[in-house]
């Protein structure tokens, strides 16, 4: 590791009456593309949360570099709860991320930011469709969209294939997989689909039962891969 | 009817109540909060009965007990599990406070008539410039917290995560939206307060997909609710709030046909 975008050194969380996790120490390599394995309810959304300091660990610490204020988050939750009358067009979603303290209209930069990202996430075509309507996957895409228009250095994508199927696991992930590449983006994706988490990834972490263990992909340990993708 | 001074001032509150309630109406629809809008009317008629009992305009009454109680209730109804049950809860107790102010103050039965369906005979000059510093104050708050104000509306979940502080946004929203309760009542009264801050925006979502278009829809279909209202009570000697309510109500179900219509 040369150029770390996030260390974790010896981080505990803990809710009362119980331990998370204890003791973690990893790092993500600025452009590297790490997933975080374990089984449901094994505390890794908890550990993004961590991460995204919106909640306090026990002890130990997190670093960005070459310090958090540089560091510009895009996240990708895992549940949203937009139904069919959801009435926002694509466009419209995607450059909600685009807040602040400004004035209430788009600048042309803004616009282009916005023309940008749904070019790379393909959905330029279909951009005036309201939300609601879109497909599975459709939605998924502009979850990402609304992730990248303010171009973050870190992505996260909390179980956000667990909806879809297999076809649209794989779209998706290869466009973050371009995005990366080509921008250079550090990306944490979080996972039980373990197979997944093989094909893209170059590092992994592995939570289970209160231990974890880290390095890169080819070493995910083939007995903890096959429990992890049968939860 | 423009040769009247109180159709003439009817006519200016009303604009300015058709405005607010459109854009505010929008972000109402968006937070899900069409049931909290009318327990804030019923508590603005608490509020204007305990202005009649203390011999103030019963708008001072309105914005005092609105605004606060629009913090509480934020706070008790932030769990969606006992949301209804609080709300219903406040709104009953508020309601029975109502009539308990107005019996004391010994006023006649029309006093609670107009507080709770409006009256526009009884918008004087001063009235009107009340109801449009007060307007004034909401758009231009709208305006200073629109960006994060819409994403919080629109996407909770994502502006959350970008840690835009929605516990503030919240409570920002609430005042301005009993401010907004407070205002509009003058017109429609507050029982059919929620009318024009509901129906409108509910229509504009089937017929435009962003924020901005959404307003403009909501504000036109709220001016021609006002207006048409105001002209047809004048003619008919019919009471406008049942014109308004009418007009809105029309306008919701030709939505609906439209978005059945267009979606099968």
């Amino acid at each position: 590791m040369t150029d770390p975008i996030l260390t974790v050194h010896d981080l505990s969380v803990a809710f009362p009456n119980q331990t998370v996790f204890k003791h973690l120490d990893f790092q993500l390599e600025r452009g590297h593309f790490l997933s975080v394995v374990g089984e449901n309810g094994i505390g890794k959304t908890t550990l993004m949360r961590t991460i995204l300091q919106q909640l306090k660990p026990l002890s130990g610490e997190i670093s960005f570099h070459p310090n958090r204020k540089t560091v510009h988050f895009g996240y990708v939750p895992q549940f949203r709860n937009l139904d069919r009358e959801y009435p926002l067009s694509i466009r419209d979603f995607v450059s909600l991320n685009l807040s602040g303290w400004k004035l209430p209209w788009l600048s042309q930069q803004e616009h282009q930011q916005v023309h940008q990202i749904l070019a790379q996430t393909g959905l330029l075509k279909i951009q005036k469709q309201p939300l609601g309507m879109a497909s599975g996957g459709q939605k998924q895409r502009a979850y990402l969209a609304q992730a990248l228009v303010e171009r973050p250095d870190l992505l996260i994508l909390d179980e956000s294939t667990a909806s879809l199927d297999n076809v649209m696991k794989y779209e998706l992930l290869d466009l973050v997989k371009q995005i990366q590449q080509q921008q250079g983006l550090s990306v944490i994706f979080v996972t039980h689909d373990v197979p997944l988490a093989k094909q893209y990834a170059d590092d992994f972490l592995l939570l289970k039962n209160g231990t974890y263990q880290f390095g890169p992909i080819a070493q995910l340990p083939v007995n903890d891969l096959q429990e992890a993708d049968h939860v | 009817m423009f040769s009247l001074e109180f159709m003439r001032n009817a006519f200016v509150a009303s604009t300015f109540i058709a405005i607010i309630s459109g854009i505010i109406g929008v972000f109402v629809s968006a937070r899900n909060m069409s049931f909290l809008t009318h327990t804030l009317s019923e508590i603005g008629f608490a509020g204007a009965s305990f202005g009649v009992f203390m011999s103030w305009p019963p708008l001072n009454g309105m914005l005092i007990f609105t605004m606060f109680s629009s913090v509480i209730i934020g706070r008790l109804s932030v769990k969606a599990a006992r949301r209804e049950a609080a709300i219903s809860a406040i709104s009953s107790l508020f309601i029975g406070l109502g009539i308990l102010f107005l019996s004391l103050s010994n006023k006649s039965s029309s006093y609670a008539t107009n507080i709770l369906f409006g009256s526009i005979i009884g918008i004087s000059r001063q009235n009107v410039q009340q109801v449009a510093w007060l307007s004034a104050l909401v758009l231009f708050v709208i305006f200073v917290v629109y960006r994060n104000l819409k994403f919080d509306s629109f996407d909770a979940v994502g502006a959350q995560v970008k840690g835009l502080w929605t516990n503030t946004l919240s409570i920002v929203f609430l005042i301005l939206l009993a401010l907004s309760v407070s205002v509009a009542a003058q017109i429609v009264g507050s029982l059919l307060i929620f009318v024009l801050l509901t129906l409108p925006a509910a229509c504009a979502k089937y017929f435009a997909h962003s924020v901005s278009g959404m307003m403009l829809i909501a504000v036109i279909l709220a001016l021609l609710g006002v207006w048409g209202g105001l002209a047809l009570g004048y003619t008919t000697n019919w009471p406008v709030s049942f014109f308004i309510a009418s007009l809105e109500c029309l306008f919701y179900f030709i939505a609906l046909a439209y978005n059945y219509s267009h979606q099968g």
